[in-house]
């Protein structure tokens, strides 16, 4: 019994990322639109959570949500027990194509971040440096993003937002913009250096396989106006998102998270 | 006709020696440029990333024969271009001076090459020349500055300020309608008959295009691009220094070429209206006392002017676009 309760305790402190009943109304001139409802999440510290649901059911309005810059109408979101308009954390945010600045090298792109919080310090370059050559791109830090391959790309806009430390990553479909068979390896990528640098992480997708291959929960949304519909734990070992894909329990959660969509 | 045909045998041959002569004298041109292109490879490369060095070295290891057929006909089209380009200005001045000296034009209405050649000698002499040259070059180029900066800054205060942006947008469009040249009285009654005013219908003609350039290239700026600048929790000016201004390098360079050739058009117009001195007054009094001689002279010299100006612009593009 106390086991048990010590064990509440513990995951209670454990959530980074609490979403109490948050609703939004867009105004515009056509009138009122309800994008999300009594939207209700918790995330753990160190955890992946995917979220999918249909097309345009306001997928990426709760990641700007998340991120601070959207304010709610209603309800709240708090990170680490503080809401997010006050918290002066940063935020890592991923979009949907890598977004390099193309006039920047490489290295200049990972610096954005730092320029813009005046935090340029050795210890930030160093820890900017470790990472370009613990993620393969040291013999390109003097190129122009044009001059890299799309995953490549992915990786450094990837950096560039990890070198801030993130308390929490929001990824916004960031393998949508990649064909098929880079999507399959960034993916692998950029999951497995998350997982190194024990990062929490939310991803927003309408890739069912990519939601499950490279989450730990998998939130599936209604339609609009969104809110949670029914979350799935995933339990495919501490595998890469490729080897995920091979699990035969993979086709049957795929399956389950097929149908909860269809509905 | 046996005669005929041999004449026409004798033309041949001389039609073959001087095309086998401008042949052997293209491939000297060549050699010579081959040559001059090794040279100045051979220069460059120790300058070169030490990075490239194995890929360069591999490539110049597997350079294919297809390949550098392919470097020979691009070599070839260039000096193709070139003394093509040469030609027609040889052949342009040397047929109006044929035609000049053999009377088929008149020479008082549309002057000839050596005289204006003779009309430089003497402007030149007087000392004129470069006093003229100096006054337009000076108007030129000081309204060529003033309109692209100041309207650039006008561009980053209506970027700043949208709503300010919404109310000025209505009056911004009809200006950039209005023929500036029906504000040239006005401009001598409020700026003299001097040279402000003719550095004011230069500034005139160039800021409002400017204006609109420019800010349309600063708010056709990636929003997601902006969205992330925030996401990092940066200030509106870091926006503006770090993503909007660089990331409009390119219509910003594409403004100055149109602003290069546009402050000649201002500043000409400007003097035509108003002016004691400058190429445009030259060109204005020459044809009043029907001197086509220093007419002519003045516009080859502007020719010159603009040509030398917008490609100093070009080098400022190349330089931006390397960085």
């Amino acid at each position: 019994m106390t086991k048990e309760n010590l064990d509440i305790k513990k995951t209670k402190e454990d959530i980074l990322m609490q979403i109490n009943d948050v609703g939004l109304i867009y105004q515009s001139k056509n009138g009122e639109t309800e994008a999300v409802k009594n939207f209700k999440l918790k995330v753990k510290n160190g955890e992946f959570v995917s979220i999918v649901g249909p097309s345009g059911c306001g997928k990426t309005t709760m990641l700007s949500i998340m991120s601070g810059i959207l304010p709610v109408t209603s309800g709240e979101v708090l990170l680490d027990g503080k809401n997010i308009k006050d918290t002066k954390k940063y935020i890592g945010y991923m979009f949907q194509r890598d977004e390099l600045f193309e006039w920047r090298t490489v290295w200049q792109n990972i610096m954005l971040g730092l320029e813009i919080k005046k935090q340029v310090s050795q210890k930030q370059k160093d820890y900017a440096n470790s990472l370009i050559e613990k993620y393969g791109l040291k013999d390109f830090v003097n190129k122009k993003p044009k001059e890299l391959s799309g995953g490549m790309r992915q990786r450094v806009a990837l950096i560039r937002t990890l070198v801030l430390e993130p308390q929490i990553l929001l990824l916004d479909e960031p393998f949508s913009a990649l064909d098929f068979q880079t999507r399959l390896s960034v993916c692998d990528d950029v999951a497995s250096i998350i997982k190194n640098e024990h990062k929490t992480a939310i991803l927003v997708t309408h890739d069912i396989s990519e939601a499950i291959s490279m989450a730990d929960r998998v939130v599936v949304l209604t339609k609009r106006p969104a809110t949670v519909k029914t979350e799935f734990d995933i339990n495919l070992g501490n595998v890469t998102p490729l080897q995920k894909r091979e699990n035969p329990e993979f086709s049957n959660l795929f399956n389950l998270i097929w149908k909860e969509l269809d509905k | 006709m046996k005669n005929n045909t041999k004449d026409i045998n004798i033309k041949n041959d001389i039609n073959i020696q001087k095309i086998e002569k401008i042949t052997n004298n293209v491939k000297k041109i060549q050699k010579k440029s081959k040559k001059l292109i090794k040279n100045k490879n051979f220069l460059i490369k120790p300058q070169k990333n030490t990075q490239n060095k194995t890929t360069e070295n591999l490539n110049k290891q597997h350079i294919s024969t297809a390949r550098e057929e392919y470097l020979r006909k691009q070599k070839k089209r260039k000096i193709f271009v070139i003394s093509i380009r040469v030609l027609i200005l040889v052949v342009f001045f040397a047929l109006w001076q044929i035609l000049a000296d053999t009377g088929a034009i008149n020479v008082f209405v549309f002057s000839s090459p050596l005289k204006i050649i003779v009309t430089i000698g003497d402007l030149f002499a007087s000392g004129n020349l470069l006093y003229h040259i100096f006054i337009t070059f000076y108007e030129a180029f000081l309204g060529f500055l003033i309109a692209t900066v100041l309207g650039y800054l006008i561009a980053i205060i209506l970027w700043w300020n949208d709503r300010l942006r919404e109310i000025l947008e209505p009056y911004i469009i009809i200006l950039n309608s209005l023929p500036k040249v029906a504000l040239g009285p006005i401009i001598i009654i409020w700026f003299g008959a001097g040279t402000k005013a003719i550095i004011v219908m230069a500034i005139l003609i160039m800021i409002i295009i400017t204006v609109i350039s420019i800010l349309n290239s600063f708010v056709t700026c990636d929003k997601n691009k902006i969205l992330l600048m925030q996401s990092m929790g940066a200030s509106k000016w870091q926006i503006l220094t770090k993503l909007v201004m660089p990331n409009g390098r390119r219509e910003f360079m594409s403004v100055l070429k149109i602003n290069v050739g546009m402050t000649w058009v201002g500043t000409i117009m400007g003097e035509y209206l108003v002016s004691k001195a400058g190429l445009g007054y030259l060109i204005v009094y020459g044809s009043q006392v029907f001197k086509l001689d220093l007419v002519m002279t003045s516009i080859l010299i502007l020719c010159l002017l603009a040509g030398v100006m917008y490609g100093f612009v070009c080098l400022i593009e190349k330089w931006v676009n390397n960085r």
